[in-house]
């Protein structure tokens, strides 16, 4: 059952094709698209026609699932009943490799989110598309949107160049918190790395399970560089991470860190009390046990009600019909999960829109 | 608690550590600078001998990159998982938010009071008595 | 620096439960002690050109260790040498006071994951006699793993029917950081000749499989190395099921070692979950994730997770399963298990005895 004023932190519409971003690219960028013949930039962390890809009550007959404002009002706004939802546009831009021709289409899809979605529909929110190719251009990036209160999160992928923790990085963070916006890490890779620890996999299968893995050596990396020393206010969210994993890697990286604080001397607070106060998980997916006594355990492992955010991960295919709260999930945390801990942790959206 | 006399203070030169039994229990003495100072000789974690532990100072850092290196020589880990232990207080270090909100007593007395969790270690009062070192225990 | 000579060895081996430990690291004093082993022309190349490992550093590990050759700082045998290299002063200091009545060797810098395949060969079969005329022969509670030179899977599979039916070698050993992940077909004929030979395969934290340790790069820090063999083990782990690996060696025994365990049950939940809405992508697979790896997977138990509250181990360790876990110190490495202090939990009698050997002594077909 969905609360009155529940906010969906994770949803995806679809850019329709290359073509819709024409008259977004700047300068010269759209001639050299149609003259380049580029195709579209489509991310393998999510093939078109898999089925995690789209539920296939969600696969319209023709063009991409959530590729219209029609369908993303239809089957997630009015579907599920939220009163927010926060679009993670998930067009492969950070797969590019030059750092020009990502500036041109992370404001691309930038203005594009801002203009057919934010300004058609006053409950959508969205996520500042950065080019991390370049960072510096990035804060740019993060400057120019932020401006819009309607931009309510930075977005990164849970596997890039570099571990998210590294310096080289830092502005990045230092723009989002001047300006009150969480980073959203979000599942996926920019495949610059093989996308698990070990090596490139075979199988799509693989790909997607490795994802847990990728949001956990961010984090691990996010503590030891001492990112929240440096920015205590940044709040970090976990974008469809499947978040049941959390506890055990705490255990583990706290064990560590208490014999080899001498490595990392900045980081004083335990890494389980840094992610309490800076870290936040999306619900969906939740790879969760399948009875209720295991759910309400590894509930009480997390340490904390105000971990998780709701979220439908629309148009993925993680539950069936509106189920996208898992039914184990204890009742009284529900309204907390749906409300207040979205509220708390996005700022913005508390602030009126024009 | 009966006293022991250990060891004439010579035994022990400064900057060394050595490790004695009494009363059936192992305790470390360590000469920091021609003051003595005793451990029970028993990691608070997983019972790691700690006299064998290197010996060296504080690294803290207020901010990542920066190093502040202190009290060379005051600093005992545990030879296993390095611990840090305060050689003055038992004091570990090795959860540095813990123990900034508590303050213990230099001259601590052993007992199951002082003992909080595993981030103390135990320590022995340790007197001088005419160049003898005498553990109270 | 002068410091009092280390406890007489406590005679309290009788009051302490026995335990099998499943990760003990052996090391040679010198390189020269492969000798009697290896070719003049092998020795040759070892000292003229060292070996190519696919990371940058002649010696030593792509992150420096917190403590020298990540050991205790206890373990330095009186007689010198480097930690474990005395079987002498392994004896005293923990075979003896712990009670192992079962000790795996698991040699690490044994060869494994060298870029020249031949080297790498080389290398891992002395080692394998190594074990057998320094260590297993020599004190009958140790038994030996069959090093292979896993990038070579036709060479790997050799060594394995070398040494089959052996009494003395247990498993067979590999590195969780492989150029491929575990479960690539071009590893299946180690798999092959494991299952054949009925030895369970260990999969060790570490090695330089050539891509950055996380799938995001290459961290900064050692802390985050070794947090991240937890990442690593996961991924292989996760090869090893969906490229259908246990489906078809259905007898194979695979043991996760020191990348922790407490891991495990979410990762299964998430297999499980991916698996059944993208089963059109594996149709070799007959059973779920979570199916085969209660079949066929166990973890040895070093470094114990330690959560606060710790009770909250015993959903995990249920979660898993009370017969899939090895004990295992890691001697003599820093980051070593107590078996006296591992477990601080209120558990019957008969879950400890699994715990501390029951299950080892299961998965290694031995007697009780």
């Amino acid at each position: 059952m969905i609360s009155a004023g529940a906010i969906d932190c994770d949803i995806h519409p679809s850019i329709p094709g290359i073509t819709a971003l024409l008259p977004y690219l700047p300068g010269h960028w759209s001639t050299m698209v149609q003259t380049r013949g580029m195709d579209d930039l489509n991310s393998m962390s999510y093939p078109a026609n898999a089925p995690l890809t789209a539920r296939t009550d969600w696969r319209p007959a023709s063009g991409k699932p959530g590729g219209s404002l029609g369908q993303i009002q239809r089957e997630c706004l009015d579907g599920f009943g939220t009163s927010i939802a926060i679009c993670n546009c998930l067009y492969g831009v950070q797969l590019l490799f030059a750092e020009d021709m990502a500036v041109a289409f992370a404001r691309a899809v930038n203005d594009w989110t801002r203009c057919e979605l934010l300004d058609r529909d006053p409950r959508l929110r969205a996520s500042i598309v950065i080019p991390i190719q370049s960072v510096e251009r990035s804060v740019d990036e993060i400057e120019r949107c932020a401006t819009d209160p309607r931009f309510v999160q930075v977005l990164l992928l849970a596997s890039g160049d570099q571990p998210l923790g590294k310096r080289v990085y830092w502005p990045i963070y230092a723009a989002a918190q001047r300006h009150g916006l969480p980073i959203g890490i979000h599942a996926g890779s920019s495949y610059h790395n093989p996308p698990t620890a070990v090596g490139w996999p075979t199988y799509y299968t693989e790909d997607y399970v490795a994802q847990a893995q990728a949001f956990q050596s961010q984090l691990t990396s996010l503590i030891c560089e001492g990112v929240f020393n440096r920015y205590p206010d940044l709040k970090v969210v976990l974008l469809e991470s499947g978040w049941t994993w959390l506890p055990a890697h705490l255990w583990r990286l706290t064990k560590y860190w208490r014999g080899l604080r001498m490595e990392i001397p900045w980081v004083d607070r335990s890494p389980a009390d840094i992610v309490r106060s800076n870290v936040r998980l999306s619900l969906q997916p939740t790879d969760g046990p399948p009875d209720r006594v295991s759910m309400e355990r590894i509930i009480e492992h997390m340490k904390s009600n105000e971990l998780l955010l709701f979220s439908t991960d629309y148009p993925h295919w993680q539950f069936e019909g509106t189920n996208a709260l898992p039914a184990d999930l204890p009742a009284s945390l529900m309204r907390q999960i749906m409300v207040d801990n979205p509220r708390a942790t996005y700022a913005r959206l508390l602030e009126p829109v024009a | 608690m009966s006293r022991h006399v250990v060891a004439p203070t010579s035994e022990i030169a400064p900057g060394e550590r050595k490790l004695f039994t009494v009363k059936g229990r192992p305790v470390a003495i360590f000469n920091l600078g021609g003051q003595y100072y005793g451990m029970l000789n028993r990691c608070p974690h997983q019972g790691g001998s700690l006299c064998e532990g290197i010996v060296t100072g504080l690294l803290q850092s207020s901010m990542p990159g920066e190093y502040i290196y202190s009290r060379e020589g005051e600093i005992v880990r545990c030879p296993w998982h390095g611990w840090e232990f305060d050689i003055r207080t038992g004091q570990s270090y090795c959860d540095p938010e813990k123990i900034r909100s508590k303050s213990y007593a230099v001259t601590a007395e052993h007992g199951a009071d002082l003992v909080e969790g595993p981030f103390v270690a135990e320590t022995i009062p340790v007197r001088i008595e005419e160049d003898y070192i005498v553990v109270e225990m | 620096m002068s410091v009092q000579i280390r406890p007489t060895a406590a005679a309290t081996s009788s009051s302490r439960l026995a335990v099998a430990d499943c990760d003990i690291h052996p090391a040679v004093r010198a390189e020269t002690d492969l000798d009697p082993w290896l070719s003049q022309r092998w020795r040759d190349h070892r000292t003229t050109f060292n070996a190519g490992r696919r990371i940058g550093m002649q010696a030593g590990p792509a992150y420096p260790k917190s403590q020298p050759n990540a050991s205790r700082r206890d373990a330095q045998p009186p007689e010198g040498g480097r930690q474990g290299s005395s079987l002498s002063f392994m004896q005293i200091q923990h075979l003896d006071p712990n009670n192992v009545k079962l000790g795996i060797l698991n040699p690490l810098g044994s060869g494994q994951g060298m870029s020249n395949p031949d080297l790498s060969a080389a290398i891992c079969h002395a080692t394998n006699e190594w074990q057998l005329a320094e260590w297993t022969g020599k004190d009958r509670r140790l038994k030996a793993s069959v090093v292979v030179p896993y990038e070579d899977a036709a060479a790997s599979a050799a060594e394995i029917r070398l040494w089959a039916g052996h009494p003395d070698f247990v498993q067979v050993l590999v590195l969780s950081r492989t150029a491929e992940p575990l479960g690539n077909r071009r590893y299946w004929p180690i798999y092959e000749a494991a299952a054949e030979a009925n030895l369970p395969v260990a999969v060790h934290a570490f090695g330089y499989g050539g891509s950055p340790i996380t799938s995001t790069g290459w961290p900064s820090h050692y802390i985050e190395e070794m947090t991240g063999h937890a990442q690593s083990s996961q991924a292989g782990l996760t090869s090893l099921v969906i490229e259908g690996v246990f489906e078809r060696f259905p007898d194979l025994r695979m043991i996760m070692v020191e990348a922790g365990f407490a891991w495990a049950p979410s990762l299964m939940w998430r297999l499980d979950k991916a698996w059944k809405t993208l089963r059109a992508e594996t149709p070799h697979l007959k059973l779920s994730p979570s199916e085969y790896i209660r079949r066929q997977v166990w973890w040895t138990t070093q470094p114990m997770e330690e959560p606060d509250p710790r009770e909250h181990l015993l959903d995990t360790i249920g979660w898993i399963g009370w017969d899939r876990l090895l004990f295992a110190t890691d001697y003599p490495h820093w980051d070593f298990d107590d078996p006296a202090h591992v477990l601080p939990l209120k558990i019957s009698e008969a879950q400890r005895q699994q715990f501390l050997i029951g299950n080892a002594q299961a998965v290694y077909g031995m007697v009780a």
